[in-house]
């Protein structure tokens, strides 16, 4: 069984209120750090943990705080995007839900270290009731001298605000969440100059994942060094991880980085198999817009050796035979699902999503879903294949933001690792519309 | 929508409740003096709560209250997909359609739904009771297949569930 640094309480009854969630040591590390610690010192111990972001790119936090413009006079932020939008994600709304004062801990040590007097966490709209939750936990820390002016005697003062976004999944993109907050439409933005020169406002701005910044709790309670004794090389600490498609006990996980990926599914601590005595077909390990995996390089990589819970091994193999980490939203699939579905299903997705605003990933986006959709009901040609291959290679690198590759990256590896299945829905046409898709489950046939 | 008529920028701006002025000016107090915009999202979700969706009378009032142009209003409310911008039935059913959901049954969902309320996707009951929509990922993957509801989730959703719930719905909208 894993440690846990983050989600360990989160059944505790009553946690989400100030009280109980003081009692089991909630708030540590605001006394710590403005007690005891100088902002550059929390930065050091998160530099020392080697915590690398948990929203999807991997980016390590120390150093994105490092890049911090911190020009006289000029005010900063700090912004946490709570957008979780990347299907097969749903760890954050777990962690705010249940934990609502971890993640405000989190924010106060953050902001303390990085010098920002206010604060904002971006929330997709779709959480209302969980945004209810935090603006709740909001006035409870400010209620006890956790927020507001001269905070625990410190002299430091710090504003905390939550706010929704809309329905849009490109606000998960940091400088369209930016725009968004700043209360317009979520067209991401050319960089550079980074948020961290020029952000909210035109300011300098840092944006983290729910999940990093309440890892800097941890962090900065037991100090960098000891959690980054957890994990294998370049992956420190623990990741929550999502779990979702046909699995006995899908929900969320959190996970020692380094956990094999046999155990993660078949363990009797996590998902516990395939349900309803399936076998593995595939799996996605990172969300949505990671690489899917054929089954026999889910828990082996293509050398052989054990495919691990880690940024690097489940990287490993490059987009020939690996994958990514991503935000952890680990999607499997049995052995009824069809790939060629499952693919147009998410090209839908992305090409809904699509801001709009760069026309390779508008007009790249639109054509992948009408030639998916063509080829999963039993219309498409040999030749849609390589087209889909065709339109991938323009949308990739093509585009301001990574919503393109997001959207490209799926499709060109659900045809490297299943060629043959979208070729049998253009040699079986009739099949192809008949089949079943594996639709018909359990849960519906109460 | 009407949003994107020339004369929607005459269209009279309504009036929203004592109530829903006092959250509008909660909320506009949350950000620093000038970037009132930023409250627009939150604005725009209390009008949808006050009203069950977003008029283009309503966004005129919305860009008095901030002091911007109707346009800066439209071009949000237009991005964003929760708002609503034609009327819509008392219960909105936002079926979410995306991967992880369809692998555990979504598909089957949205027929039974349509079945049970003899509508297609996109289109409200007879007596206005309830509108069927279908959505992208909200986020509750591993609990699917499932909806959302006047900001509530209803998971790991079976037909039993789902008479319960229409069943509820009904009784609370007729209360």
């Amino acid at each position: 069984m894993s440690r846990k640094l983050l989600i360990e309480h989160a059944e505790v009854p009553g946690i989400a209120s100030f009280e109980t969630y003081r009692k089991h040591g909630g708030y540590a590390s605001v006394e710590k750090a403005l007690k005891t610690m100088s902002p550059d010192e929390v930065v050091d111990e998160v530099k020392k943990s080697g915590l690398r972001g948990r929203g999807g790119a991997g980016f390590p936090t120390g150093m994105k705080w490092s890049f911090l413009a911190k020009p006289e006079g000029v005010e900063r932020h700090l912004v946490c995007n709570a957008d979780e939008s990347e299907p097969g994600t749903f760890k954050d709304r777990y962690l705010m839900e249940k934990l609502p004062h971890l993640l405000i801990e989190g924010m106060i040590t953050s902001s303390y270290a990085l010098g920002a007097r206010r604060s904002y966490i971006y929330i997709r709209g779709e959480f209302m009731y969980v945004l209810r939750i935090l603006e709740k936990a909001i006035a409870e820390a400010y209620a006890n001298g956790m927020l507001g002016k001269n905070i625990l005697g410190s002299g430091y003062d710090l504003d905390l605000v939550v706010t929704p976004g809309g329905g849009a999944y490109i606000c998960g993109e940091e400088t369209a969440l930016l725009e968004s907050l700043e209360g317009k439409r979520g067209n991401p933005r050319m960089k550079p100059p980074f948020p961290a020169v020029k952000g909210l406002w035109g300011n300098p701005t840092v944006v983290n994942n729910v999940e990093s910044i309440a890892a800097v709790v941890p962090i900065v309670n037991e100090g960098g060094e000891a959690y980054a004794q957890i994990g294998i090389e370049r992956s420190t600490g623990t990741k929550l991880i999502s779990a979702s498609g046909n699995l006995v006990r899908p929900g969320v996980y959190e996970i020692e980085l380094g956990l094999s990926v046999e155990e993660f599914i078949y363990g009797d601590d996590y998902c516990r198999g395939i349900a309803n005595g399936k076998k593995l077909k595939a799996c996605i390990p990172g969300g949505s817009s990671v690489p899917i995996l054929p089954h026999y390089l889910v828990t082996k990589t293509a050398a052989g050796t054990d495919r691990l819970m880690t940024y690097e091994s489940l990287a490993d193999g490059g987009f020939a035979s690996g994958s990514m980490l991503g935000s952890g939203g680990f999607i499997v699939f049995d052995e009824d699902q069809c790939i060629v579905r499952n693919t147009w299903n998410f090209a839908r997705f992305y090409a809904h999503e699509s801001c709009g605003q760069c026309s390779p990933c508008r007009e790249g986006t639109g054509w992948m879903e009408k030639v998916l959709f063509r080829l999963e009901h039993g219309m498409g040609t040999l030749e849609d294949i390589s087209l889909l291959e065709e339109i991938n290679k323009k949308i990739e690198g093509n585009t301001i933001c990574p919503l393109g590759d997001a959207a490209a990256w799926p499709v060109a590896a659900a045809i490297r690792h299943f060629r043959d299945e979208f070729e049998w829905h253009v040699n079986s046409p009739q099949e192809a519309q008949k089949r079943n898709y594996g639709l018909i489950q359990a849960p519906l046939e109460a | 929508m009407k949003a994107d008529h020339p004369q929607a920028v005459n269209e009279a701006p309504i009036d929203f409740s004592a109530h829903t002025m006092a959250e509008i000016n909660r909320v506009i107090g949350l950000f620093p003096e000038g970037k009132q915009k930023s409250a627009i999202l939150r604005i725009l979700h209390f009008v949808q709560d006050e009203f069950g969706w977003v008029s283009v009378g309503a966004m005129n009032r919305v860009a008095q209250i901030l002091a911007i142009e109707p346009i800066e209003v439209y071009e949000v409310a237009t991005f964003y997909t929760m708002f609503h911008l034609d009327p819509v039935g008392k219960n909105v059913l936002e079926v979410c359609r995306t991967g992880p959901c369809q692998l555990v049954g979504s598909d089957d969902l949205i027929s039974y739904i349509e079945e049970k309320l003899d509508i297609k996707v996109g289109e409200t009951t007879k007596d206005g009771m309830f509108t069927l929509k279908t959505v992208e990922c909200l986020g509750a993957c591993g609990y699917g297949p499932m909806l959302m509801c006047k900001y509530q989730f209803y998971e790991r959703l079976n037909k039993e569930k789902v008479n319960e719930m229409l069943d509820a719905m009904r009784a609370a909208s007729n209360s």
